[in-house]
């Protein structure tokens, strides 16, 4: 009992600051981050994000180098990382999405190492299974407190969801949190919490939240985007599945959002309700959570601003973190209980195949997302997508890069008709039954082919420039350096 | 053929197609298109083919594809010769002499 008499209550009240850093560059410092590790940023901000061009800027003027960026995606706003490979900083890539100059510059083959796409779920499980090991995570963040309790629902730039982040701030050995907004102790309830962090930088701006959206939120006037929604919202009606308390996922971009709005109306007349909408949310989805169409909200990333507003003000609108919506080897991922995704493809081929991550010339130029995760555990997978793009077909004979295996893909809904997978029978049977126009999917290919012509071969090099990784950590697919 | 002529535009998915006398009967062939990787030489045969179903020589085509489907660029290009010709189409058939 005597040597607890010599311990002297000797509380610094400054310490209970000192989780703030006055620069990036005392963070980094602070961290310890070397030569050869791995450094993680999240998309939340997606085309709006400015940490991660920031961060790299002071990385690379301390000089440090040989560095793996794990960033849970990538945007077009980063382009910037091209010169840090051009310069020795980073070596390794693990993302779920590359586009743009940057995915133009790796299929030209400007890394030695190839990079690793990942899905959202797989990410996570990369994460858990040791193999992606972050030591510095650099999470920006619109708003937290002095210990490092951290929202996206407040402050001035709005994100909504922190739920890549949030599994990032779990695995990552060191975190360091930028923001914008400092609110007084304790922020509360909070997305990522004060025992998960490190150090706190206060910046000017961590991202513009109106480039969340990127166009991906307007209404569609196309008429082919309104024709594949329709078409889609009458597959749902009949697949079986609409009843009261079915759960739903939707993607961005034209179609998936009109589908959301005819589903809407067919589930407004037959008074159904669903139970919960999952994935990323757009304002569409919170649209019906208000309108009484929907119970709950489970939400990795809010789409558009509305969303994020949503977020932070309906308390039926719930934020899951990446390992709690999609990770195959979580102990309870949101997928395994979903029932529809809505799914967009780049290409699709005659064994159902989906390619979501390289383009018809064979740029990296896409993303892998949930999409894999999804289409596997949702009862009804739907891809929908026109059989061509301009001269572009959409149906092939076999895919550029595999991302989603064909067998986990229940029904291809195009403008020329709609494919089942010769597993669903039934399915097959009671869409048929509603009138639908049912094509065998080599029929749609070969009027693909029709359409546009067969288009030339891409010739490629046999460096492998990326690694498609399926959401349990395998290689199923390899995508390598473009021919000059 | 008399004149230069053009016909189409230059939006996504269409095809401009600007058409022009020269000396001898050779056919000579500008091409850009935004899928050239994968249908360049697809487009030079069907312009090709189009310009001997017509019985066209001695021409430069300048042809800018913003990725249109082949009916578009062969249309496009039947428009610029009639023009440049100053005839008219008989429509109905696939074949147009002029």
């Amino acid at each position: 009992m005597n040597k607890y008499k010599k311990i002297d209550k000797n509380i610094v009240i400054e310490d209970r600051d000192s989780k703030i850093c006055e620069s990036i560059e005392e963070s980094i410092k602070l961290s310890g981050l070397k030569d050869g590790m791995t450094i993680s940023f999240h998309h939340a901000f997606r085309g709006g994000d400015k940490v991660l061009n920031s961060v790299m800027k002071v990385i690379a003027s301390m000089g440090i180098k040989d560095l793996c960026i794990a960033s849970s995606s990538l945007a077009s706003v980063h382009d910037e990382i091209i010169e840090h490979i051009k310069s020795g900083v980073v070596t390794q890539i693990y993302t779920s999405g590359l586009r743009s100059k940057l995915g133009e510059a790796i299929s030209n083959g400007i890394m030695d190492k190839p990079v690793q796409v990942h899905s959202h779920g797989g990410r996570v499980h990369l994460l858990q299974s040791g193999e992606l090991n972050i030591d510095v995570a650099f999470l920006g963040v619109p708003c937290t407190d002095k210990f490092g309790n951290a929202t996206g629902s407040q402050g001035r730039s709005k994100c909504g969801s922190l739920g890549y982040a949030m599994s990032d701030a779990h695995y990552a050995k060191y975190v360091i949190m930028l923001s914008e907004t400092l609110v007084p102790f304790p922020n509360a309830p909070a997305s990522i919490s004060q025992d998960e962090v490190d150090s706190i930088v206060m910046v000017d701006e961590v991202g513009d939240p109106s480039k969340i959206g990127e166009g991906a939120t307007r209404m569609t006037t196309n008429p082919k985007e309104l024709l594949l929604a329709r078409r889609t919202a009458r597959v749902i009606e009949n697949s079986g599945l609409f009843k009261n308390g079915y759960s739903l996922q939707t993607g961005t971009g034209g179609s998936s959002l009109a589908t959301t709005i005819f589903l809407a109306e067919k589930m407004k007349k037959k008074n159904i309700k669903a139970s919960f909408g999952l994935g990323g949310i757009t304002g569409s989805m919170v649209d019906m959570l208000k309108n009484n169409l929907i119970e709950k909200l489970m939400d990795v990333q809010s789409f558009d601003e509305n969303a994020a507003k949503s977020l932070g003000e309906n308390p039926n609108h719930i934020e899951i973190s990446a390992n709690e919506y999609a990770n195959p080897s979580s102990k309870g991922a949101t997928i395994k209980q979903l029932d529809v995704v809505i799914l967009s493809a780049l290409e699709i081929d005659v064994d159902f195949n989906v390619n979501v991550i390289t383009g018809s010339k064979g740029l990296l130029r896409g993303a892998s997302g949930g999409h894999c995760d999804t289409a596997a555990e949702a009862k009804l997978s739907i891809i929908v997508a026109p059989i061509n793009r301009g001269r572009i077909p959409t149906i092939r004979s076999k895919v550029n890069t595999i991302v989603t295996p064909g067998d986990s893909i229940d029904v291809v809904v195009t403008d020329q008709g709609i494919a089942v997978h010769p597993r669903n029978v039934e399915l097959k049977k009671s869409l048929k039954r509603a009138g639908l126009t049912i094509v065998d999917i080599k029929e749609l290919h070969k009027r693909a082919m029709r359409l546009c012509g067969k288009p030339k071969r891409i010739e490629h090099t046999d460096k492998v420039v990326a690694q498609i990784r399926y959401r349990d950590g395998s290689v199923i697919d390899e995508v390598y350096q473009l021919a000059k | 053929m008399i004149n230069s002529a053009h016909a189409g535009t230059l939006e996504s998915s269409d095809v401009y197609i600007q058409i022009n006398p020269i000396e001898g009967d050779k056919v000579e062939i500008d091409l850009s298109s935004s899928v050239a990787e994968l249908y360049d030489d697809m487009i030079e045969e069907l312009i090709r083919d189009t310009l001997k179903e017509m019985n066209i020589s001695g021409v430069h085509i300048n042809v800018q594809d913003k990725g249109a489907l082949d009916f578009v660029i062969k249309a496009r290009l039947q428009t610029a010769v009639f023009r440049a010709c100053e005839t008219k189409p008989t429509w109905g058939g696939t074949q147009n002499e002029v």
